[in-house]
Protein backbone atom coordinates (compact mmCIF):
# COMPACT_ATOMS: atom_id res chain seq x y z
CA UNK A 1 0.00 0.00 0.00
CA UNK A 2 1.28 3.27 -0.75
CA UNK A 3 3.05 5.19 1.88
CA UNK A 4 3.39 2.36 4.23
CA UNK A 5 7.08 2.28 5.54
CA UNK A 6 9.24 -0.64 7.01
CA UNK A 7 11.03 0.14 10.27
CA UNK A 8 12.98 -2.90 11.35
CA UNK A 9 14.10 -2.63 15.03
CA UNK A 10 17.01 -5.04 15.28
CA UNK A 11 18.13 -7.97 15.45
CA UNK A 12 20.46 -6.49 18.50
CA UNK A 13 18.40 -4.98 20.74
CA UNK A 14 17.53 -6.76 23.73
CA UNK A 15 15.00 -4.85 25.13
CA UNK A 16 13.34 -7.95 26.24
CA UNK A 17 15.49 -11.79 27.41
CA UNK A 18 16.52 -12.08 24.00
CA UNK A 19 18.02 -9.74 21.06
CA UNK A 20 15.19 -9.76 18.31
CA UNK A 21 14.37 -8.21 15.91
CA UNK A 22 10.97 -5.93 15.02
CA UNK A 23 9.54 -5.19 12.14
CA UNK A 24 7.37 -2.22 12.45
CA UNK A 25 5.39 -1.55 9.24
CA UNK A 26 4.11 2.66 9.61
CA UNK A 27 1.87 4.85 7.64
CA UNK A 28 3.59 8.05 8.33
CA UNK A 29 4.16 8.37 12.19
CA UNK A 30 1.23 5.87 12.93
CA UNK A 31 2.47 2.15 13.68
CA UNK A 32 -0.12 0.08 12.08
CA UNK A 33 1.66 -3.49 11.88
CA UNK A 34 4.25 -5.58 13.46
CA UNK A 35 6.16 -8.76 12.80
CA UNK A 36 8.39 -10.31 15.56
CA UNK A 37 11.14 -12.50 14.78
CA UNK A 38 13.39 -14.21 17.45
CA UNK A 39 16.04 -16.77 18.25
CA UNK A 40 18.90 -14.66 17.71
CA UNK A 41 20.01 -16.17 20.88
CA UNK A 42 19.43 -19.36 21.13
CA UNK A 43 21.91 -21.21 22.73
CA UNK A 44 20.33 -24.24 23.16
CA UNK A 45 20.26 -24.55 26.72
CA UNK A 46 17.29 -27.88 26.86
CA UNK A 47 20.10 -29.43 24.58
CA UNK A 48 22.84 -28.98 26.93
CA UNK A 49 21.06 -29.77 30.17
CA UNK A 50 20.64 -33.56 29.18
CA UNK A 51 24.40 -33.48 29.62
CA UNK A 52 24.51 -32.01 33.06
CA UNK A 53 23.85 -33.54 36.54
CA UNK A 54 21.43 -32.06 38.58
CA UNK A 55 24.05 -30.25 40.53
CA UNK A 56 25.16 -28.79 37.43
CA UNK A 57 22.00 -27.45 35.91
CA UNK A 58 21.27 -24.30 38.14
CA UNK A 59 24.82 -23.25 37.01
CA UNK A 60 23.56 -23.37 33.30
CA UNK A 61 19.76 -22.20 33.58
CA UNK A 62 20.51 -19.29 35.84
CA UNK A 63 22.97 -17.99 32.39
CA UNK A 64 19.58 -18.03 30.10
CA UNK A 65 19.07 -14.83 31.37
CA UNK A 66 21.23 -12.37 33.22
CA UNK A 67 18.57 -10.36 35.36
CA UNK A 68 16.50 -13.62 36.08
CA UNK A 69 19.06 -15.75 37.05
CA UNK A 70 17.34 -16.70 40.31
CA UNK A 71 14.31 -17.13 38.66
CA UNK A 72 15.41 -20.10 36.70
CA UNK A 73 17.33 -22.14 39.05
CA UNK A 74 14.54 -21.88 41.44
CA UNK A 75 12.27 -23.02 39.17
CA UNK A 76 14.37 -25.88 38.06
CA UNK A 77 15.63 -27.10 41.39
CA UNK A 78 11.91 -26.97 42.29
CA UNK A 79 11.26 -29.56 39.74
CA UNK A 80 13.47 -31.64 40.74
CA UNK A 81 12.83 -31.73 44.49
CA UNK A 82 8.91 -32.14 42.72
CA UNK A 83 10.65 -35.19 41.11
CA UNK A 84 12.03 -36.58 44.92
CA UNK A 85 9.14 -35.05 46.88
CA UNK A 86 11.07 -33.48 49.08
CA UNK A 87 10.39 -30.67 51.54
CA UNK A 88 13.37 -28.26 51.80
CA UNK A 89 14.26 -26.96 55.00
CA UNK A 90 12.67 -24.04 56.44
CA UNK A 91 15.99 -21.70 56.70
CA UNK A 92 16.62 -22.71 53.03
CA UNK A 93 12.88 -21.21 51.81
CA UNK A 94 13.25 -17.90 53.48
CA UNK A 95 16.78 -17.21 52.02
CA UNK A 96 15.17 -18.72 48.69
CA UNK A 97 12.48 -15.89 49.04
CA UNK A 98 15.16 -13.04 49.84
CA UNK A 99 17.01 -13.33 47.27
CA UNK A 100 14.03 -14.07 44.71
CA UNK A 101 12.91 -10.49 46.56
CA UNK A 102 16.06 -8.58 45.84
CA UNK A 103 16.67 -9.95 42.44
CA UNK A 104 12.85 -8.48 41.78
CA UNK A 105 13.70 -5.28 43.44
CA UNK A 106 17.28 -4.71 41.09
CA UNK A 107 14.83 -5.59 37.96
CA UNK A 108 12.54 -3.32 38.61
CA UNK A 109 15.18 -0.78 39.60
CA UNK A 110 16.78 -1.14 35.92
CA UNK A 111 13.69 -0.92 34.31
CA UNK A 112 12.52 2.00 35.35
CA UNK A 113 16.25 3.46 34.61
CA UNK A 114 15.72 2.37 31.26
CA UNK A 115 12.14 3.29 30.31
CA UNK A 116 13.32 6.78 31.91
CA UNK A 117 16.11 6.66 29.78
CA UNK A 118 13.74 6.18 26.34
CA UNK A 119 11.54 8.72 27.18
CA UNK A 120 14.94 11.38 27.33
CA UNK A 121 14.73 11.32 31.45
CA UNK A 122 18.10 10.30 31.58
CA UNK A 123 18.39 11.50 35.27
CA UNK A 124 15.37 8.89 35.96
CA UNK A 125 18.07 6.01 34.75
CA UNK A 126 21.00 7.60 36.58
CA UNK A 127 18.85 7.71 39.92
CA UNK A 128 17.57 4.24 39.39
CA UNK A 129 20.81 2.70 38.48
CA UNK A 130 22.59 4.45 41.10
CA UNK A 131 20.35 2.91 43.44
CA UNK A 132 20.35 -0.51 42.14
CA UNK A 133 23.78 -0.61 42.86
CA UNK A 134 23.09 -1.16 46.72
CA UNK A 135 20.77 -4.15 45.95
CA UNK A 136 23.98 -5.20 43.84
CA UNK A 137 26.19 -4.27 46.76
CA UNK A 138 23.73 -6.88 49.02
CA UNK A 139 24.12 -9.76 46.43
CA UNK A 140 27.96 -9.59 46.62
CA UNK A 141 28.06 -9.81 50.38
CA UNK A 142 25.07 -12.88 50.41
CA UNK A 143 26.28 -14.87 47.46
CA UNK A 144 29.67 -13.15 46.42
CA UNK A 145 28.89 -12.08 43.05
CA UNK A 146 27.01 -9.04 42.00
CA UNK A 147 25.00 -11.41 39.43
CA UNK A 148 24.35 -14.74 38.63
CA UNK A 149 23.55 -15.72 42.26
CA UNK A 150 24.39 -19.34 42.15
CA UNK A 151 22.16 -19.80 45.33
CA UNK A 152 19.91 -22.55 44.48
CA UNK A 153 20.78 -26.18 44.61
CA UNK A 154 18.29 -29.17 44.42
CA UNK A 155 17.43 -29.48 47.72
CA UNK A 156 18.10 -26.15 49.64
CA UNK A 157 20.93 -23.16 49.05
CA UNK A 158 24.14 -22.99 48.98
CA UNK A 159 24.91 -19.71 50.96
CA UNK A 160 24.34 -19.21 54.38
CA UNK A 161 23.18 -15.96 56.19
CA UNK A 162 25.28 -14.91 58.58
CA UNK A 163 24.34 -13.15 61.49
CA UNK A 164 26.49 -9.98 60.53
CA UNK A 165 25.11 -9.93 56.88
CA UNK A 166 21.13 -9.35 58.69
CA UNK A 167 21.90 -5.78 59.20
CA UNK A 168 23.49 -4.55 56.21
CA UNK A 169 20.52 -5.98 54.07
CA UNK A 170 18.07 -4.19 56.68
CA UNK A 171 20.23 -0.40 55.94
CA UNK A 172 19.46 -1.68 52.26
CA UNK A 173 16.55 -2.06 52.26
CA UNK A 174 15.32 1.14 54.33
CA UNK A 175 17.48 3.16 51.87
CA UNK A 176 15.93 1.12 48.72
CA UNK A 177 12.64 1.82 49.78
CA UNK A 178 13.16 5.28 50.64
CA UNK A 179 14.28 6.03 47.02
CA UNK A 180 11.46 4.19 45.57
CA UNK A 181 9.21 6.09 46.65
CA UNK A 182 10.94 9.28 46.18
CA UNK A 183 11.60 7.88 42.76
CA UNK A 184 7.59 7.27 42.69
CA UNK A 185 6.78 10.26 43.28
CA UNK A 186 9.60 11.92 41.03
CA UNK A 187 7.96 9.89 38.32
CA UNK A 188 4.05 10.04 39.21
CA UNK A 189 3.89 13.38 39.63
CA UNK A 190 5.86 14.56 36.86
CA UNK A 191 3.20 16.06 34.22
CA UNK A 192 5.38 15.59 31.14
CA UNK A 193 6.40 11.73 31.88
CA UNK A 194 2.64 11.25 33.19
CA UNK A 195 1.72 12.60 29.26
CA UNK A 196 4.46 10.59 27.83
CA UNK A 197 3.10 6.81 29.60
CA UNK A 198 -0.67 7.39 29.80
CA UNK A 199 -2.60 6.12 27.32
CA UNK A 200 0.34 4.66 25.31
CA UNK A 201 0.72 1.07 24.43
CA UNK A 202 -2.47 -0.21 25.64
CA UNK A 203 -3.33 -3.65 26.08
CA UNK A 204 -6.70 -4.06 26.98
CA UNK A 205 -7.44 -7.44 29.25
CA UNK A 206 -8.96 -9.24 27.01
CA UNK A 207 -5.87 -9.21 25.10
CA UNK A 208 -3.90 -9.67 27.99
CA UNK A 209 -5.87 -12.88 28.37
CA UNK A 210 -5.74 -14.18 24.51
CA UNK A 211 -2.04 -13.53 24.55
CA UNK A 212 -1.41 -15.48 27.55
CA UNK A 213 1.10 -12.20 29.59
CA UNK A 214 2.15 -12.88 32.72
CA UNK A 215 3.98 -10.93 35.36
CA UNK A 216 3.79 -7.25 35.38
CA UNK A 217 2.48 -6.85 31.86
CA UNK A 218 -0.77 -9.15 32.68
CA UNK A 219 -0.75 -7.45 36.25
CA UNK A 220 -1.02 -4.10 34.11
CA UNK A 221 -3.82 -5.11 32.49
CA UNK A 222 -6.03 -6.07 35.04
CA UNK A 223 -5.45 -10.08 35.72
CA UNK A 224 -4.34 -10.42 39.18
CA UNK A 225 -2.05 -13.36 38.88
CA UNK A 226 1.13 -14.37 40.39
CA UNK A 227 2.14 -17.40 40.93
CA UNK A 228 3.73 -16.61 44.56
CA UNK A 229 -0.20 -16.17 45.50
CA UNK A 230 -1.30 -18.75 43.43
CA UNK A 231 0.80 -21.87 43.87
CA UNK A 232 2.88 -20.36 47.37
CA UNK A 233 6.60 -21.90 47.04
CA UNK A 234 9.25 -21.11 49.35
CA UNK A 235 8.03 -19.12 52.16
CA UNK A 236 5.75 -16.49 50.04
CA UNK A 237 2.84 -18.43 51.77
CA UNK A 238 4.36 -17.60 55.06
CA UNK A 239 4.55 -13.92 54.70
CA UNK A 240 2.15 -11.01 54.27
CA UNK A 241 2.04 -8.89 51.24
CA UNK A 242 -0.31 -7.79 48.39
CA UNK A 243 -0.74 -8.70 44.23
CA UNK A 244 -0.32 -5.39 42.43
CA UNK A 245 -2.50 -4.86 39.77
CA UNK A 246 -3.75 -2.10 37.78
CA UNK A 247 -6.88 -2.26 35.13
CA UNK A 248 -5.41 0.52 32.33
CA UNK A 249 -3.36 -1.49 30.70
CA UNK A 250 -0.94 1.18 29.78
CA UNK A 251 2.43 2.18 30.18
CA UNK A 252 1.40 3.88 33.08
CA UNK A 253 -0.31 0.80 34.64
CA UNK A 254 2.96 -1.22 34.32
CA UNK A 255 5.23 1.58 35.74
CA UNK A 256 2.39 1.35 38.89
CA UNK A 257 2.64 -2.26 39.31
CA UNK A 258 6.28 -2.31 39.08
CA UNK A 259 7.35 0.75 41.26
CA UNK A 260 4.54 -0.84 43.90
CA UNK A 261 6.18 -4.30 43.80
CA UNK A 262 9.70 -2.97 44.79
CA UNK A 263 7.57 -1.87 48.10
CA UNK A 264 5.98 -5.47 48.44
CA UNK A 265 9.58 -6.98 47.63
CA UNK A 266 10.96 -4.70 50.51
CA UNK A 267 7.97 -5.72 52.96
CA UNK A 268 8.64 -9.38 51.89
CA UNK A 269 12.14 -9.20 52.45
CA UNK A 270 12.24 -7.61 56.20
CA UNK A 271 9.11 -10.04 57.21
CA UNK A 272 11.91 -13.00 56.00
CA UNK A 273 14.77 -11.54 58.17
CA UNK A 274 12.39 -10.80 61.16
CA UNK A 275 11.19 -14.51 60.73
CA UNK A 276 13.60 -17.07 59.46
CA UNK A 277 14.46 -19.77 61.65
CA UNK A 278 17.62 -21.18 62.43
CA UNK A 279 18.23 -25.12 61.06
CA UNK A 280 19.89 -26.77 58.11
CA UNK A 281 19.85 -24.76 54.75
CA UNK A 282 20.07 -27.66 52.46
CA UNK A 283 18.04 -31.30 52.88
CA UNK A 284 20.12 -34.33 51.19
CA UNK A 285 19.34 -35.84 47.61
CA UNK A 286 20.18 -39.14 48.02
CA UNK A 287 19.04 -40.02 44.61
CA UNK A 288 16.54 -38.53 42.07
CA UNK A 289 13.84 -41.58 40.93
CA UNK A 290 12.39 -42.01 37.60
CA UNK A 291 9.56 -39.67 37.10
CA UNK A 292 8.67 -36.09 36.02
CA UNK A 293 8.39 -32.38 37.80
CA UNK A 294 7.74 -29.19 37.19
CA UNK A 295 8.58 -26.12 38.62
CA UNK A 296 6.96 -22.96 38.73
CA UNK A 297 8.39 -19.41 40.26
CA UNK A 298 7.07 -15.95 39.48
CA UNK A 299 10.25 -13.75 37.77
CA UNK A 300 10.74 -10.47 37.59
CA UNK A 301 8.89 -10.28 34.53
CA UNK A 302 6.13 -13.38 34.70
CA UNK A 303 6.00 -16.77 35.27
CA UNK A 304 8.95 -18.96 34.68
CA UNK A 305 7.87 -22.63 34.57
CA UNK A 306 10.47 -25.51 34.03
CA UNK A 307 9.54 -29.25 33.15
CA UNK A 308 12.28 -32.22 33.83
CA UNK A 309 12.00 -35.35 33.46
CA UNK A 310 13.73 -38.21 34.92
CA UNK A 311 15.25 -41.99 34.20
CA UNK A 312 16.81 -42.36 37.21
CA UNK A 313 20.09 -41.16 36.80
CA UNK A 314 21.97 -38.16 37.94
CA UNK A 315 21.18 -36.49 34.77
CA UNK A 316 17.64 -35.03 33.67
CA UNK A 317 16.51 -36.96 30.87
CA UNK A 318 14.54 -33.82 29.15
CA UNK A 319 14.47 -30.25 30.68
CA UNK A 320 12.14 -27.96 29.42
CA UNK A 321 11.93 -24.26 29.91
CA UNK A 322 8.98 -21.77 29.26
CA UNK A 323 10.15 -18.29 29.98
CA UNK A 324 7.94 -15.16 30.18
CA UNK A 325 9.14 -12.79 27.72
CA UNK A 326 8.24 -15.64 24.98
CA UNK A 327 4.33 -15.20 25.76
CA UNK A 328 5.14 -10.81 26.49
CA UNK A 329 6.67 -10.22 23.26
CA UNK A 330 3.78 -11.22 21.23
CA UNK A 331 1.61 -9.11 23.07
CA UNK A 332 3.70 -6.34 21.35
CA UNK A 333 1.77 -7.11 18.28
CA UNK A 334 -1.10 -5.27 19.57
CA UNK A 335 0.36 -2.81 21.82
CA UNK A 336 2.05 -1.36 19.29
CA UNK A 337 -0.47 -1.45 16.52
CA UNK A 338 -1.99 2.39 16.42
CA UNK A 339 0.36 4.03 18.22
CA UNK A 340 3.23 6.25 16.95
CA UNK A 341 6.94 5.24 15.93
CA UNK A 342 7.76 7.81 18.82
CA UNK A 343 6.50 5.95 21.66
CA UNK A 344 6.69 2.20 19.62
CA UNK A 345 10.44 2.43 21.82
CA UNK A 346 8.57 3.09 24.89
CA UNK A 347 5.82 0.28 24.24
CA UNK A 348 8.26 -2.36 23.29
CA UNK A 349 10.24 -1.74 26.22
CA UNK A 350 7.32 -1.48 28.50
CA UNK A 351 6.56 -4.98 28.10
CA UNK A 352 9.66 -6.44 29.56
CA UNK A 353 13.03 -5.07 29.18
CA UNK A 354 15.76 -6.82 30.46
CA UNK A 355 18.31 -4.37 29.30
CA UNK A 356 18.56 -1.64 26.43
CA UNK A 357 20.72 1.30 25.38
CA UNK A 358 23.15 0.24 22.37
CA UNK A 359 21.08 -1.14 19.89
CA UNK A 360 21.38 -1.50 16.40
CA UNK A 361 18.28 -0.18 14.59
CA UNK A 362 17.19 1.18 10.71
CA UNK A 363 14.43 2.47 9.05
CA UNK A 364 14.49 2.21 5.83
CA UNK A 365 12.68 4.28 3.20
CA UNK A 366 12.89 3.55 -0.51
CA UNK A 367 16.41 1.64 0.07
CA UNK A 368 17.96 4.47 2.21
CA UNK A 369 18.34 4.77 5.72
CA UNK A 370 15.90 6.64 7.16
CA UNK A 371 16.44 6.44 10.98
CA UNK A 372 19.55 4.95 13.55
CA UNK A 373 18.29 3.16 16.86
CA UNK A 374 19.46 7.00 17.87
CA UNK A 375 17.79 8.88 15.80
CA UNK A 376 14.44 7.00 16.66
CA UNK A 377 15.27 7.65 20.31
CA UNK A 378 15.96 11.35 19.59
CA UNK A 379 11.97 11.45 18.16
CA UNK A 380 11.21 10.09 21.62
CA UNK A 381 13.55 12.51 23.14
CA UNK A 382 11.90 15.41 20.96
CA UNK A 383 8.48 14.03 21.64
CA UNK A 384 9.04 15.09 25.46
CA UNK A 385 10.69 18.22 24.49
CA UNK A 386 7.15 19.30 22.64
CA UNK A 387 4.97 17.85 25.40
CA UNK A 388 7.11 19.87 28.10
CA UNK A 389 7.47 23.25 26.21
CA UNK A 390 3.55 23.15 26.04
CA UNK A 391 3.14 22.29 28.88
CA UNK A 392 5.50 25.03 30.12
CA UNK A 393 7.67 23.12 32.16
CA UNK B 1 48.02 5.89 12.02
CA UNK B 2 49.26 9.45 12.47
CA UNK B 3 50.38 10.33 16.13
CA UNK B 4 47.24 12.99 16.84
CA UNK B 5 45.37 10.03 15.65
CA UNK B 6 46.80 7.40 18.20
CA UNK B 7 46.58 10.24 20.83
CA UNK B 8 43.20 10.56 20.30
CA UNK B 9 42.10 7.04 20.65
CA UNK B 10 44.19 6.27 23.45
CA UNK B 11 42.60 10.11 25.13
CA UNK B 12 38.90 9.46 24.16
CA UNK B 13 37.69 5.77 22.87
CA UNK B 14 34.38 5.84 21.62
CA UNK B 15 32.85 2.23 22.36
CA UNK B 16 30.49 0.41 20.69
CA UNK B 17 28.81 -2.63 22.59
CA UNK B 18 28.47 -5.36 20.63
CA UNK B 19 25.97 -8.45 22.52
CA UNK B 20 25.76 -11.58 20.16
CA UNK B 21 24.07 -13.96 22.28
CA UNK B 22 24.46 -12.47 25.80
CA UNK B 23 22.49 -13.48 28.89
CA UNK B 24 22.25 -9.90 29.67
CA UNK B 25 24.42 -9.61 31.90
CA UNK B 26 27.53 -8.41 30.93
CA UNK B 27 25.77 -5.72 29.10
CA UNK B 28 24.05 -4.46 32.29
CA UNK B 29 27.27 -4.12 33.42
CA UNK B 30 28.57 -2.76 30.82
CA UNK B 31 25.68 0.13 30.90
CA UNK B 32 26.67 -0.03 35.17
CA UNK B 33 29.81 1.71 34.13
CA UNK B 34 27.77 4.93 32.36
CA UNK B 35 26.00 5.49 35.48
CA UNK B 36 26.82 7.12 38.58
CA UNK B 37 29.14 4.57 40.58
CA UNK B 38 31.82 4.01 37.90
CA UNK B 39 30.96 6.86 35.23
CA UNK B 40 33.43 6.11 32.83
CA UNK B 41 32.39 8.77 31.15
CA UNK B 42 34.84 10.88 33.22
CA UNK B 43 37.54 9.19 31.13
CA UNK B 44 36.50 10.02 27.67
CA UNK B 45 35.16 6.63 27.01
CA UNK B 46 31.73 7.37 25.31
CA UNK B 47 28.95 4.55 24.33
CA UNK B 48 28.32 4.83 20.87
CA UNK B 49 25.32 3.59 18.87
CA UNK B 50 27.02 2.67 15.62
CA UNK B 51 29.71 0.84 15.24
CA UNK B 52 31.13 3.34 12.27
CA UNK B 53 31.98 5.74 15.10
CA UNK B 54 33.71 3.17 17.12
CA UNK B 55 37.34 2.59 18.33
CA UNK B 56 36.64 -0.27 20.40
CA UNK B 57 34.03 -3.31 20.09
CA UNK B 58 33.19 -4.61 23.26
CA UNK B 59 31.84 -7.91 22.26
CA UNK B 60 29.80 -9.78 25.03
CA UNK B 61 27.77 -13.54 24.63
CA UNK B 62 28.63 -16.25 22.66
CA UNK B 63 27.97 -16.34 18.75
CA UNK B 64 25.87 -18.48 17.50
CA UNK B 65 25.02 -19.33 13.86
CA UNK B 66 22.62 -17.08 13.42
CA UNK B 67 24.58 -13.96 15.06
CA UNK B 68 28.02 -14.52 12.59
CA UNK B 69 26.92 -13.06 9.84
CA UNK B 70 25.56 -10.02 11.92
CA UNK B 71 28.95 -9.91 14.28
CA UNK B 72 31.12 -9.91 11.18
CA UNK B 73 29.48 -7.56 9.24
CA UNK B 74 29.51 -4.62 12.40
CA UNK B 75 32.86 -5.65 12.60
CA UNK B 76 33.56 -4.75 8.84
CA UNK B 77 31.38 -1.58 9.34
CA UNK B 78 33.77 -0.47 12.29
CA UNK B 79 36.26 2.36 11.11
CA UNK B 80 39.73 0.38 11.37
CA UNK B 81 42.11 0.38 13.77
CA UNK B 82 39.55 -1.38 15.81
CA UNK B 83 40.09 -3.17 19.30
CA UNK B 84 38.13 -5.84 19.66
CA UNK B 85 37.56 -6.56 23.50
CA UNK B 86 36.29 -9.93 24.73
CA UNK B 87 33.61 -9.38 27.82
CA UNK B 88 32.93 -12.01 30.10
CA UNK B 89 34.10 -16.23 29.68
CA UNK B 90 31.27 -16.89 26.83
CA UNK B 91 33.15 -14.86 24.47
CA UNK B 92 36.94 -15.80 25.75
CA UNK B 93 35.94 -19.65 25.64
CA UNK B 94 32.18 -20.49 24.97
CA UNK B 95 32.18 -21.29 28.70
CA UNK B 96 29.08 -23.19 29.52
CA UNK B 97 28.02 -23.45 26.19
CA UNK B 98 30.91 -24.83 24.37
CA UNK B 99 28.55 -28.25 23.62
CA UNK B 100 25.97 -26.68 22.03
CA UNK B 101 25.00 -27.30 18.60
CA UNK B 102 23.89 -23.66 17.80
CA UNK B 103 27.60 -22.10 19.27
CA UNK B 104 30.16 -21.46 16.66
CA UNK B 105 32.98 -21.11 19.13
CA UNK B 106 34.77 -18.19 20.64
CA UNK B 107 35.29 -15.03 18.85
CA UNK B 108 39.39 -14.99 18.49
CA UNK B 109 37.95 -17.90 16.24
CA UNK B 110 36.36 -15.09 14.14
CA UNK B 111 37.64 -12.00 14.87
CA UNK B 112 41.23 -10.29 15.72
CA UNK B 113 40.82 -10.07 19.39
CA UNK B 114 42.95 -7.51 21.43
CA UNK B 115 42.23 -8.02 25.15
CA UNK B 116 39.83 -10.86 26.99
CA UNK B 117 38.17 -10.04 30.13
CA UNK B 118 37.08 -13.15 31.84
CA UNK B 119 34.19 -13.35 34.08
CA UNK B 120 30.68 -14.63 34.52
CA UNK B 121 30.24 -11.75 34.01
CA UNK B 122 33.69 -9.54 35.17
CA UNK B 123 33.29 -6.58 37.59
CA UNK B 124 32.97 -3.14 36.46
CA UNK B 125 36.43 -2.61 37.70
CA UNK B 126 37.84 -5.19 35.54
CA UNK B 127 36.16 -4.26 32.52
CA UNK B 128 37.86 -0.62 33.39
CA UNK B 129 41.09 -2.41 33.24
CA UNK B 130 40.84 -4.50 30.68
CA UNK B 131 39.84 -1.55 28.10
CA UNK B 132 42.82 0.47 29.58
CA UNK B 133 45.57 -2.31 29.24
CA UNK B 134 44.31 -2.75 25.48
CA UNK B 135 44.64 0.84 24.61
CA UNK B 136 48.08 0.93 26.13
CA UNK B 137 48.88 -1.89 23.87
CA UNK B 138 48.57 0.41 21.46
Amino acid sequence: MAGRRIVPIGPYHPLQEEPEFFKLVVEGEKVVDIEIHIGYNHRGHEFISPELTYDQVPFLVERICGICSNSHPMAAVMAVEDICNLEIPERAKYLRTIVHELERIHSHLLWVGLAGHFIGYNTVWMWAWKYREHVLEVFEMLVGNRNHYAMNKPGGVRHDLRPEMVKPIRDAMDLVEKKVWMLTKAVLDDPVILSRLEGVGILTRAQALAYSTTGPTSRGSGVPWDVRRDEPHAAYGLVDWNVICFPEGDVLAKTKVRMLEMIESVKIIRQCLDRIPEGPIEARIEEVPPGEGCGRTEAPRGEVFHYMRSDGTNRPLRHKVRAPSYMNIASNKVACVGGTIADAALTLAAVDPCYCCTERMAAFEDGRLKYTWNELLKLSWQKTERVRARMGR
Amino acid sequence: MSKLGLWGLKKSPWVYHLAAAPCNNCDIEILELLTPRYDVERFGVVLVGSPRHADALLVTGVINRKSLPRVLEVYEQAAKPCLVICIGSCTCNTHIFRNSYNVVGPYDKHLPVHAYIPGCPPKPEAMILGVVKALSKL
